[in-house]
């Protein structure tokens, strides 16, 4: 089971950053298909987001499974809400739905 | 450590008795699949949901004994 301390880093985590995508590796360097499509997904949508590379912290990377009650990364977070995984994030994308949800939860995209 | 796909579906199966389920072997390595399941069960649901229903129905396999499973689930009927 998580511990508090890391049930509320990743509270924080979720409620101060508009988009956070919890990954295995970072966007320069995915370490997994699944998280490369994520993050790629995220730069296709230019929205600025937080990355956090649960391959560089164990307690975040079981502690992320049970916030959101999901067994696998990628995760995405849109205002503090769990959206899904890479699956969900491909059919979101595909039909246009997580550009709409971006747009109407007022999440700035990176376009200067 | 792999896991066959008529296990995969058969635990569906019987988390979901109803349920139509497509299993595909991405890289043939027991560890990489894509389903796709129907499920009158799913209706009402929103996608995080239906797939919560199918990782439970995998009784904590999700993750661990199966790396990778791309899921696609639609509600039947």
């Amino acid at each position: 089971m998580t511990d508090a301390n890391t049930h509320e880093r990743i509270r924080l985590d979720v409620q101060t950053n508009d988009v956070v995508l919890y990954m295995k590796g970072t966007p320069d360097f995915p370490q997994c298909g699944f998280s490369a499509r994520a993050s790629q997904i995220l730069r296709m949508c230019n929205v600025k987001y937080k990355p956090v590379d649960v391959l560089a912290d164990a307690a975040i990377r079981q502690g992320i499974k049970d916030f959101s009650n999901w067994p696998t990364i990628p995760q995405l977070y849109v205002k503090g809400e769990f959206v899904g995984g890479s699956d969900i994030m491909t059919e979101m994308y595909q039909s246009g739905e997580l550009q709409q949800l971006l747009a109407d939860k007022g999440v700035a995209t990176d376009a200067a | 450590m792999p896991m066959p796909a008529a296990d995969i579906e058969a635990m569906i199966k019987a988390a979901l008795p109803d349920a139509e389920v497509t299993i595909d072997d991405l890289r043939g390595d027991g560890d990489h699949y894509a389903a796709t399941v129907l499920s009158a069960a799913f209706a009402g649901k929103t996608r995080v949901q239906q797939h919560q229903m199918v990782y439970a129905a995998l009784k904590g396999k999700m993750g661990g004994t199966l790396h990778a499973l791309q899921l696609t689930t639609k509600a039947k009927g």
